[in-house]
């Protein structure tokens, strides 16, 4: 696992459900395929309302054009983060535009497991309500070792929460991984 | 100390006498179900994990319903489809109810309840966020993405934190206009959409034991909508006449302990309950239909897991009955059953479906449909900025569709006495009249 995580902020609200990460009519694509894959990083965040995309300013589209990729890995996001639906189309979209982290303030469930289980990208927790502070294009670095995450662009620092007992499955890469490190299916 | 319905089942289930809530735990699963939009990315992962020759833990286990993307021209849709039954033949899958066949079933929700795979004190997981409907018959049932799902089909088993529970109780009699949508609503709307979040939301006292089956499934459906990870209900005699009609299967049915501890508690009076309204766009925007009057509607929307069940058209079609919709409306029943009950169930000698024909509502065929949006050429899809009133489950910015309309979610009661008067209405005129 890497220890330390570096990138641009893309910040986002209360409340961002799966819909808004990527619209039902966009589920449609494999992921399984490299190519057909990259639509996801495309169309990832489409859905979350112009005003609140890309805050304070708002109006910030997260990928440009046909871009698949996104300049921003860093997401900020506020409570109840990835409500809705349990398609894991949605943290998989983030992952193949780029993302690396999620820093939001609370998750819904099933977004939060889908994130870890499947070795998407770090979802962490912070008390402090980033989203006042953080603006979109902020330079950011996460220490996972000191827990931190800092903002280069405004020098301040703040703690994140500890990734408590999933951090297992984090290190370990994804839960097959983890179920082959702790001997519950065997090693392939 | 005692334990919660969830806090048993899960133990049980983890061949263990008591569980705790926090507790990580590793449970043996009774049934896994995936859809169409989900089956193929689980596959694949199973696959790329398990190897590509690799079976599935248990056949007879395994349960795919294809219902989302189903009546459209769209081909990446419609290969995932395909993708479901190359992998059903692979494994020679017993339970696979494919499109376009006399097996089809559409809205996965109901079908698991209408083919009898919601037994009491199972534990399902689905690869759908509204799997908590099944909590409704005294099971443990919750939604969970393509790996977790992937992980399940290879080896029956997943890890699982004990939730705590919160137990909501109405005791008395729920008024004649009031259906269990609004119930749910004005729930939501009490404790926000994520006032649940990791947490059992479990429903008791005798107003909700007077429900049928039909309407409980609604309350546990949207625990989600709370953020819950599971609602549930202890069976009773309601449940086992249901379930006994649709499966030889055994099954065990569990109580809550009287000191079960309860993360939170609270008792409603069912005789003061309204009609609520979710506004747009968030499930827990409570406002009473009463309220919002001055709201006027480009459409009504009658269907889903939440709101197409038999017991929703019933409703419906009490106040279409002999009266013409002033707005577009559309009738979607979430099942082929629910369907063929549309033909033979009457009010007063005429059909549910020659009420809906008459009464100038357009009918689509079993599926989700526009709950979720979904292709272009979806059935009863949102456009542009109209203002739907919409017995479904959500209404998140686009969730139907369009991105700047704006979604409303009723009881089917609401949305039929709106759909007649072209504003949102309070239905209790129509109801008790
Ligand atoms: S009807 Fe709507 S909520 Fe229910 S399973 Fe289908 S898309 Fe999901």
């Amino acid at each position: 696992m890497k220890k330390i995580i570096e990138g641009l902020a893309y910040v986002l609200g209360n409340d961002v459900d799966t819909d808004q990460i990527i619209p039902a009519e966009h589920l449609v694509y494999s992921l399984s395929d490299p190519e057909e894959k990259k639509n996801y990083g495309k169309f990832a965040l489409t859905g979350v309302p112009g005003e609140q995309a890309g805050l304070p300013e708002g109006n910030v589209s997260f990928t440009e054009g046909d871009n698949f990729e996104s300049k921003y890995s860093i997401i900020i996001g506020g409570k109840n983060f990835g409500c809705g639906s349990s398609r894991e189309h949605a943290p998989a979209c983030m992952e193949i535009a780029g993302v690396r982290a999620v820093v939001a303030q609370s998750y819904a469930r099933i977004f939060y497991r889908n994130s870890v289980d499947g070795g998407f990208f770090i979802p962490f927790e912070c008390e402090t309500r980033l989203v006042e502070e953080i603006k979109t294009g902020d330079d950011l670095k996460i220490d996972l070792e000191a827990n931190t995450l800092s903002n280069k662009t405004q020098n301040k620092t703040y703690d994140l929460k500890s990734l408590g007992e999933v951090i297992d499955i984090i290190e370990a890469g994804n839960i097959f991984e983890y179920a082959r490190k702790t001997g519950m299916i065997a090693s392939s | 100390m005692g334990m919660t319905i969830t806090e048993k089942i899960l133990a049980a289930h983890a061949g263990k006498d008591s569980v705790f809530p926090g507790d990580n735990i590793w449970v043996d699963v009774d049934v896994l179900m995936t859809h169409d939009v989900c089956g193929p990315g689980t596959f694949a992962i199973f696959k790329k994990q398990f190897g590509e020759n690799a079976k599935v833990w248990d056949r007879d286990k395994v349960v795919i319903i294809p219902d989302h993307f189903i009546f459209t021209e769209d081909t990446h849709a419609n290969r995932n489809i395909d993708i479901l039954r190359q992998f059903v033949k692979e494994q020679d899958l017993p339970h696979y109810y494919d499109v376009g066949t006399d097996n089809y079933k559409g809205v996965c929700h109901l079908a698991l309840a209408q083919e009898g795979f919601n037994r009491p004190g199972e534990v399902l997981f689905g690869t759908d966020s509204h799997t908590s409907t099944s909590g409704a018959f005294g099971m443990f049932s919750t939604g969970i993405g393509n790996t977790d799902a992937a992980f399940i089909l290879g080896t029956g088993k997943i890890w699982v934190k004990v939730p705590e529970s919160m137990c909501f109780e109405f005791t008395g009699k729920f008024p004649d206009h009031v259906m269990a949508k609004d119930v749910i609503l004005n729930v939501i709307g009490d404790i926000g959409v994520d006032g649940a979040t990791y947490r059992s939301m479990e429903w008791r006292g005798d107003a909700v034991m007077s429900l049928s089956m039909e309407e409980r499934m609604t309350l546990c459906n949207m625990a989600i909508e709370a953020g819950g990870k599971n609602g549930i209900i202890e069976a009773d005699e309601v449940t086992t006449d249901y379930v006994r009609q649709r499966t030889d299967r055994p099954y065990k049915i569990y109580h809550s302990d009287e000191d079960a501890k309860y993360f939170f508690k609270k008792t409603y009076n069912a005789s003061e309950m309204e009609s609520i309204v979710a506004k747009p766009h968030s499930p827990d925007n409570k406002a009473k239909a009463s309220e919002c009057e001055d709201v006027k509607l480009d459409r009504a929307y009658i269907g889903s897991c939440t709101g197409g069940k038999l017991t929703d058209f019933m409703a419906a079609a009490k106040l279409l009955k002999g009266r013409k919709v002033l707005i577009d409306t559309f009738i979607v029943p979430a099942t082929r059953e629910v369907e063929e009950d549309l033909h033979k169930e009457k009010i007063d000698g005429e059909t549910l479906i020659d009420i809906f024909k008459n009464a100038g509502a357009y009918l689509g065929d079993p599926s989700c449909a526009a709950c979720l949006g979904g292709p272009k050429d979806t059935f009863g899809r949102a456009k542009d900025n109209q203002v739907v009133i919409s017995t479904t489950n959500r209404n998140f910015p686009g969730r139907m569709g369009s991105k700047q309309s704006h979604v409303y979610l009723a009881s089917p009661y609401t949305a039929a006495a709106s759909a007649l008067t072209g504003h949102i209405t309070n239905p209790a005129d129509f109801v008790n009249n």
